[in-house]
């Protein structure tokens, strides 16, 4: 029941935010529109801000969070193959789900795209096992990489973040 | 089919910009989408020791046709994925958003091979956009932080060979 009402409030947030409609979203790699940038990484921030400050208070017990593992290699490929296909769908996987509950065609279309994608690569998946597993490094996080405290690391998305919204604005009042 | 789309007409060119104009300025402010969004994974970090995901609702679904014993599998992603659908359509139906636009084959074809080749990018790399990169950004995995900006690197280098497409 806590998915399902995760997931409504998730749709939800995506759908106000303009993220089902794939022109606004195909906008941020042609630089007339940065909603994509500023909504995530707003969200980054502060899930990152309330996770941290949230676990100094005794109030969330990080080691229970379940943190993606990373294998160096099959992410990097995989997340170029993955931005190719974003901007060619104009949607990623989340909000395409959005995008066709809310009536958009395209956003169907790159429903059933996904799904053929993954049937066929599990399918196929045989050639591609020793590169999946290759370049393990488990649940690593930067603070443990670069031996600083997490709150540092913290401070520094922060810093980047805000950075970052300070050029997406002036971009936008340029253009 | 860029034919269709280079000799579109001027004014309904405009009109189409317009439109698009009228209904971005609807849309919520994305600072603030973005920390309602930031909230929703910090409950989900919460209430359920884990963060969104999107990609794994599909490859859940192609396993169980497919019986692959290789992609993963989540009844909770399936669960939350029938969540996000419902509520990206219950924001669409409040904001009067909701309306059933036809794609032009072009775009349906470019919609669909996009898809398959992010299909295939989630799979590699065990998530997307809301499983590695908005889950695993909030919480400084090192893996999703390179599968980002990778994303984005991927994005911006075939972006001008589709412009056309987007036009």
């Amino acid at each position: 029941m806590i998915a399902l009402a995760i997931g409504i409030a998730f749709g939800f947030c995506l759908e106000r935010a303009g993220l089902g409609d794939s022109r606004k979203l195909a906008g941020q790699f042609y630089f007339t529109d940065f909603t994509v940038l500023k909504v995530m990484f707003s969200a980054i921030v502060t899930a990152a801000l309330g996770a941290f400050w949230l676990a100094r208070l005794g109030v969330l017990d990080l080691a229970g969070v379940y943190v993606p593992e990373t294998y160096l290699l099959p992410q990097l490929a995989g997340g170029l193959l993955f931005g190719a296909g974003f901007v060619a769908a104009g949607l990623c996987p989340g909000t395409s789900c959005v995008a066709a509950a809310s009536g958009h065609g395209d956003g169907l279309m790159v429903v059933l795209g996904m799904f053929v994608g993954v049937v066929v690569t599990g399918l196929a998946f045989a050639p591609l096992r020793h590169f999946y597993d290759s370049t393990a490094r488990g649940p690593l996080t930067f603070p443990q990489l670069l031996h600083v405290p997490y709150g540092a690391v913290v401070f520094a998305v922060v810093a980047l973040a805000l950075a970052t919204f300070a050029a997406a604005e002036r971009w936008e009042r340029c253009a | 089919m860029s034919e269709a789309l280079t000799s579109a007409p001027l004014p309904r060119e405009r009109e189409r910009v317009a439109e698009g104009r009228v209904r971005a300025r609807a849309y919520s402010d994305p600072y603030l989408a973005g920390t309602a969004l930031g909230l929703v994974l910090l409950a989900s970090f919460a209430l359920a020791g884990r963060g969104l995901g999107a990609s794994g609702a599909f490859t859940t679904l192609a396993a169980k046709v497919t019986s692959s014993p290789d992609l993963h599998q989540s009844n909770w992603l399936l669960l939350e994925i029938a969540g996000v659908v419902i509520g990206g359509f219950a924001s669409a139906l409040l904001a009067k958003r909701l309306r059933f636009t036809a794609v032009k084959a072009s775009r349906a074809t470019i919609a669909f091979g996009g898809g398959a080749v992010m299909g295939l990018g989630t799979v590699l790399a065990r998530g997307c956009t809301s499983g590695l990169a908005l889950t695993g950004g909030a919480l400084l995995s090192v893996g999703s932080w390179l599968f980002m900006i990778a994303a984005f690197a991927g994005a911006y280098a075939l972006a001008p060979l589709l412009r056309r497409a987007w036009r």
